[in-house]
């Protein structure tokens, strides 16, 4: 896994059995995380992401990663800060404390979604049964992040490697995301 | 199924990303309290409904979330032109000239 | 063993596999590589179906997707799946078949009687006989027909296959491997693009694999598709699709294929899919669809064994099947020449080759010659004699009047024709493509291209083997250049033979016969023949849409891919106007038919659609809540015990809130959290209640409307900061209010220094409502003084629940004391099975989202969706203290002022007791002034809620009645089926008006 973007950060849920384990993709709970929705404007970008710890990007669908911590490019003016669950307290506070004089939105999102860690050889192939994304590492190179539509559910995808992709969705989506992907890599079992 | 660019985004995407927001251009009156009668209701209610080269409002709300603006031509469903919120209406007779209309 | 029409050797069949299989109960034998239809005619059978109107017997025509007669039901996994094409049923070891529409048997059919009485049934025929009396349509007329007609039977039992779907990008999409097909996806293929090959049949190579005249590159075309096939199977790039049909072109190149994984397999592994669907985004798609023969119309033209010649030449060349042992060659063009030849060359006698054409090409004429065939040039097929297999043709003579001599009779048991070729332009068509009118080629070929498409080879009418494999080699070269920008150098194969194609004939042929006793078929599959299409233009249809939908043809599964061509030109004659001037149907998608578990893919069964659960779901489930769904939300409807029904569970529970405490799951209302410097200004736009004087700590009721000044939503606001409120929604309005508030903010107020966010997933929400609800929560709280006087009704205050920070409201939709408790979601679960241990020590009881409504409706609160309907004000609901009437603006400010909205008479909101207490009105009844209103009567206002009310011990209902808060007092009436309600209007409040327990 050491190839893979925020492998401090993105693992598996050390309580939970893998939702799926087969040769050539795997689905795995992702571990709790501590995640914030930071709106703002351009001219505090640089200051955000000093105290964040990871710089804020700037390029459509994009992520930067620094040390435990991640921002994803959601918006023009929407970013989801990613950092361990036990650091909630402090980081929103820090942003906060170097923001406290700029217009922003800093909200705590951290159980609004769970994520799925899907990976393997067909894991493109898996998430193209419900994702009408091209996944070809052309269009869609590792780093690659964005919110889209799984089947009727609305989900977040983000390329940590090759073959891994971080997906999240709301809580109450989750068994609809996992249970169908789950689903429709059982004919990978085939003969 | 649409193939839809969002200018915010900068890639082409499925229509299920996006809601369509109707006829684009039509601006809330600054003091809705001034407005005559008929100015509210034209807001309100009356729109062109183009048989042609139309400029519309999406919301890529399944991706970055923001509203941006398309030129369609409502009887091929061909785009001609996408641009962000609050940019000017382009001349779509020229749009329309260009695209051999 | 015997297949007494197998051929001795030949054919792409594997002779070393044998394969048992059954038609209609009867054991039969085949091979691997037959189609169901190849296996039958090796058998001797023809006759395979009845038709769909006259049921007459029909018999195999063609070898592809566009077969009209031989429809069958296969049995498969205990049940049948009915109209599938024999010719593309792929055959399989112990495969059972059955024929359709027939009673008692194929052989015998009563249903054939319609046959003797079709002068009662012709064109328009529903239309005509089926007209009086009305009532007679659906009881008597509509079940009689559609029992008489029709195809196979319904499968019984729930689809049990199960349906794959998966979304694919590609460069090139090549539609169709015949030559110009498999020539495009190589040319395509070089440049390194991606490319998708797909064909509907289970073999690549489309007609080289049963050319027999041919060869490229000095091989057998076979050979030169299994090489070339092998080759871009080894390519990355590519991905080949055999059993995939192409069967919707959608806007900007979106294309759906459905693959068929395991029908074709006697023992599929049922984790398999039994079709796929693919949807796919081709930069460029080549269609390489091919083109189909037309069927010549002459009188009984139907018979089983009369087949189209190049089915005769492909059953033969490819599956080593002999249609008969006596074949008559009727044509207009050249192609089935080649079918004679083959057949002679197999030892079939041909009786005779029946050109239409007064002088036939010099070079068939002697190779005929040599092979001793009787050429009869000048002549065609005027009738056939036979019933369940054709025996004889009668040929006539063309005379240079225009009449027709009798040629005599030939003794036959198959009959192979040809009018010539239809180009295969639905593809085209469906991508929006105009057709246009080719006279050289006596055809219909795509015009310009309107998509980023190409069609190829015989798909634009092109023929002859060499010239569409250069054709296709250009459209694969030229689609990878649009596509990716990138050209390569390939090498190109020469090909000698395959010329035949071009030329052909169109509409009914003349004959000696008497017109008014004979039917010349025109589409096979709905029974349409010749005479039908000109009664339709005599009965004064005069344009090809109104003609195909009076005679039903071209509406068969085929899409008239077969009829088409010979109805427009007959429709052509009957109207005296060029065909050009006709018009031409529309082809739409599907291509083929389509299963409906294809299209329904996933969404079945507990994946139908999400299913929302909140965190108290499990406990619910454990402790035997009843569920409902709202949206797509399961939410505790309530909570039987001891057997209780609804009637007394509700009862109980809203009897236990009033009298001590009740728990309710509130996580599905939505949240929104508002944040920055101008949240307050944001929230003073879009409410119509004023927010900038709220201080932090405190909640507000806020009402959302629409400019055009009617109710949307609502919910509590708490100012937690200057600069952060939490803002509730109903629960189906969580998104749209999301949406709503995006594009006031990014389009008319993108100044504004303030962002929304959904929360409604990051909190779990308990309400605890009830006298001793402090009581309750008391011991779980830390870091908040609950006192009435540190947290009065309608405040919010952050702390600790348990432990875990919390944001708590206090806030009621009971007008009991009441508490929202916001937690993390993690904590949901705790929060719940905590509280619901505690309300236990207070004789309290969980509440479900029924007593929830009868508990507000006691209060008179709205819920917005039930009482109102999107064209009611405040004014209308009573609620004009919501308006923050000094405010410069809000969403629906302006809109409330307009005429209509301050009119009189608008309906209002009120309560409503029936006279008799126990009398429970029904939800959406009408409202009236009398008590038995004359019909045509306008309704005065309808009932909007209504419920059993514990509190009162009675029923209560609201409704929105015309001027009903000027009627207070007033008796109106409810008109039922079994007699009218009394019904006395009041207020909106019926329990506790003062409002005082909610102040404690």
């Amino acid at each position: 896994m050491s190839e893979l973007l925020a492998n401090d950060l993105i693992t598996p849920d050390a309580g939970e059995s893998p939702l799926l384990s087969l040769g050539n993709v795997s689905i795995l709970k992702g571990a709790p995380l501590t995640r914030l929705s930071l709106r703002l404007r351009e001219a505090s970008v640089k200051d955000a992401g000093k105290a964040f710890g990871a710089s804020l990007p700037v390029k459509a669908l994009t992520c930067e990663v620094g040390d435990k911590r991640a921002a994803l490019w959601m918006g023009p003016d929407e970013w989801t800060l990613l950092a361990p669950e036990d650091d909630l307290q402090s980081v929103f506070n820090s942003i906060e404390t170097a923001l406290k004089d700029q217009p922003h939105a800093l909200v705590d999102i951290s159980e609004r979604s769970e994520s799925i860690i899907v990976s393997g050889e067909k894991a493109a192939w898996l998430l193209n049964t419900g994702i009408f994304i091209d996944f070809s590492l052309e269009a869609f190179p590792v780093g690659m992040v964005t919110r889209t539509v799984f089947h009727k559910s609305p989900v977040m995808v983000w390329r940590t490697g090759p073959d891994t992709f971080v997906v999240e969705a709301w809580v109450s989506f989750m068994d609809y995301v996992a249970g169908l992907l789950v689903q429709a890599a059982q004919e990978l079992q085939a003969a | 199924m649409l193939l839809i660019y969002c200018p915010y985004c900068g890639v082409e995407r499925p229509e299920t990303e996006f809601q369509c927001g109707g006829e684009a251009h039509i601006a809330r009156p600054a003091d809705p309290g001034q407005a005559s009668e008929e100015d509210w209701v034209e807001f309100l209610y009356m729109r062109t409904n183009t048989k042609g080269i139309a400029a519309e409002r999406w919301r890529h709300t399944n991706g970055c979330g923001r509203f941006f603006n398309a030129v369609r031509d409502t009887v091929s469903d061909k785009f001609l032109k996408f641009y962000k919120a609050g940019e000017t209406m382009p001349d779509l007779e020229a749009i329309a000239k260009e695209a051999g209309k | 063993m015997s297949q007494p029409f197998r051929t001795e050797k030949g054919g792409r069949i594997d002779r070393n596999a044998p394969l048992t299989f059954t038609f209609d109960g009867e054991e039969l034998h085949g091979h691997k590589g037959d189609t169901l239809a190849s296996a039958l005619l090796a058998n001797g059978i023809h006759l395979v179906g009845r038709s769909f109107k006259y049921h007459r017997p029909r018999g195999i025509m063609s070898c592809g997707s566009e077969e009209p007669n031989a429809l069958v039901g296969i049995y498969r996994n205990g049940d049948q799946t009915p109209n599938l094409r024999a010719t593309q049923v792929e055959l399989y070891q112990g495969l059972q078949s059955i024929s359709q529409n027939r009673f008692p048997s194929l052989g015998f059919d009563v249903g054939a009687v319609n046959d003797f009485m079709s002068p009662l049934f012709p064109a328009g025929f529903y239309y005509k006989t089926f007209m009086w009396p009305k009532s007679f349509w659906d009881r008597v007329y509509e079940p009689i027909i559609r029992a008489a007609a029709g195809l196979g039977k319904p499968p019984k039992s729930p689809d049990h296959d199960h349906y794959g779907n998966l979304y694919a990008h590609c460069d090139v999409l090549v539609v169709g491997s015949g030559p110009s097909g498999l020539a495009a996806a190589l040319a395509a293929a070089e440049t390194g693009a991606k490319v998708i090959l797909c064909d509907e049949q289970a073999e690549f190579g489309g007609t080289l694999l049963s050319e027999s005249s041919a060869s490229i590159d000095g091989k057998d075309p076979a050979d030169w598709v299994s090489e070339t096939i092998a080759a871009l199977g080894a390519m990355d790039n590519v991905t080949l699709l055999p059993r995939t049909t192409a069967f919707g072109y959608f806007a900007h190149n979106f294309i759906s294929l459905a693959e068929r994984v395991t029908e074709h397999l006697a023992e599929a592994d049922p984790r398999l899919p039994r079709e796929r669907l693919w949807q796919v985004r081709a930069k460029e798609v080549v269609i390489a669809a091919g083109a189909i023969e037309r069927p010549m119309v002459f009188p009984e033209n139907d018979r089983p064994g009369i087949l189209l010649a190049d089915a005769g030449r492909t059953y033969l060349n490819r599956y080593g099947v002999k249609v008969g042992h006596k074949v008559l060659v009727a044509t207009a063009c050249d192609s089935a020449w080649q079918a004679a030849f083959d057949l002679a060359d197999h030892g079939v006698e041909v009786v005779a080759i029946a050109d239409m054409r007064e002088t036939p090409p010099e070079n068939l004429m002697a190779i005929a010659s040599a092979r001793g065939i009787r050429v009869e040039a000048g002549c065609v097929v005027t009738g056939t004699l036979g019933r369940k297999r054709i025996k004889a043709a009668l040929l006539g003579r063309l005379m240079t009047s225009g009449q027709v001599a009798s040629g005599g009779q030939v003794e036959c048991d198959a009959l192979l024709m040809s009018g010539g070729w239809t180009p295969t332009v639905s593809l085209y068509s469906q991508s929006r493509g105009k057709v246009v009118w080719d006279a050289d080629k006596g055809a219909y070929v795509p015009g310009v291209s309107v998509q980023n498409e190409r069609s190829t080879g015989a798909s634009k009418g092109l023929y002859g083997l060499q010239a569409t494999l250069e054709d296709g080699y250009a459209a694969g070269e030229e689609a990878a250049k649009a596509a990716i920008g990138k050209t390569a150098k390939i090498t190109k194969v020469a090909a000698t033979g395959g010329e035949a194609g071009y030329g052909g004939t169109l509409g009914a042929l003349p004959h000696d016969r008497n017109a008014s006793r004979v039917r010349a078929f025109v589409d096979y599959q709905n029974d349409v023949t010749a005479k039908d299409v000109k009664l339709a233009v005599r009965e004064g249809m005069q344009s090809i849409e109104h003609i195909k939908r009076y005679t039903t043809t071209g509406m068969a599964t085929d899409q008239g891919r077969l009829s088409n061509m010979n109805a427009l030109q007959i429709a052509s004659g009957a109207l005296e106007r060029p065909m050009t001037q006709v018009g031409l149907t529309t082809f739409r998608q599907p291509f083929t038919p389509t299963t409906f578990g294809l299209f329904a893919g996933i969404s079945r069964g507990d994946f139908f659609d999400p299913v929302r659960k909140t965190p108290s779901h499990d406990w619910a489930v454990e402790n035997g809540g009843v569920f409902e769904d709202v949206g797509q939300w399961k939410r505790t409807w309530y909570f039987p015990k001891n057997g209780e029904d609804i009637h007394s569970a509700v009862t109980r529970e809203c009897k236990t809130v009033r009298d001590s405490v009740g728990l309710f799951d509130a996580s599905t209302l939505g949240k929104i959290e508002v944040v920055g410097p101008d949240a307050a200004e944001f929230l003073e736009r879009m409410y119509t209640n004023p927010w900038k004087k709220l201080a932090p700590g405190r909640c507000r009721y806020g009402l959302l409307l629409n400019d055009a000044g009617f109710i949307t939503d609502d919910g509590v606001i708490g100012r937690l900061a200057d600069d952060r409120f939490h803002v509730t929604t109903t629960t189906g309005g969580a998104a749209s209010v999301v949406a709503r508030m995006e594009d006031y903010l990014q389009t008319e107020w993108p100044d504004l220094d303030v962002w929304i966010t959904s929360t409604t997933e990051q909190y779990a929400v308990a309400a605890v409502q009830g006298p001793k609800a402090r009581d309750v929560i008391a011991p779980f709280i830390e870091g908040i003084d609950l006192s009435a006087d540190a947290l009065p009704h309608m405040s919010v205050k952050e702390g600790t629940f348990c432990g875990v920070p919390c944001r708590l409201f206090r806030i009621s939709f009971t007008g009991e004391l009441g508490f929202e408790i916001n937690v993390s979601r993690r904590h949901g679960k705790m929060m719940w099975e905590t509280l619901a241990k505690e309300i236990e020590k207070h004789d309290g009881t969980t509440y479900g989202t029924e007593s929830m409504h009868v508990l507000r409706a006691e209060k008179g609160y709205i819920i917005v969706g039930q009482d109102t309907d999107g064209t009611v004000t405040p004014q209308d609901a009573g609620m004009s203290w919501a308006i923050g009437k000094k405010k410069f603006d809000f969403v629906g400010k302006r809109g409330l002022e307009r005429p209509d909205l301050t009119a009189e008479n608008r309906p209002q909101f009120v309560g409503l007791l029936t006279k008799d207490p126990k009398v429970k009105l029904e939800e959406g009844a009408q409202i009236t002034v009398a008590e038995n209103p004359a019909t045509g009567t306008s309704a005065e206002g309808y009932v909007t809620s209504s419920y059993f009310s514990p509190a009162l011990d009675r029923t209560i209902a609201l409704a929105m009645v015309k001027n009903g808060q000027a009627l207070d007092g007033k008796t109106l009436y409810v008109p039922m089926p079994d007699g009218s309600i009394p019904v006395e209007v009041t207020g909106t409040v019926f329990y506790d008006k003062e409002g005082a327990r909610i102040n404690v």
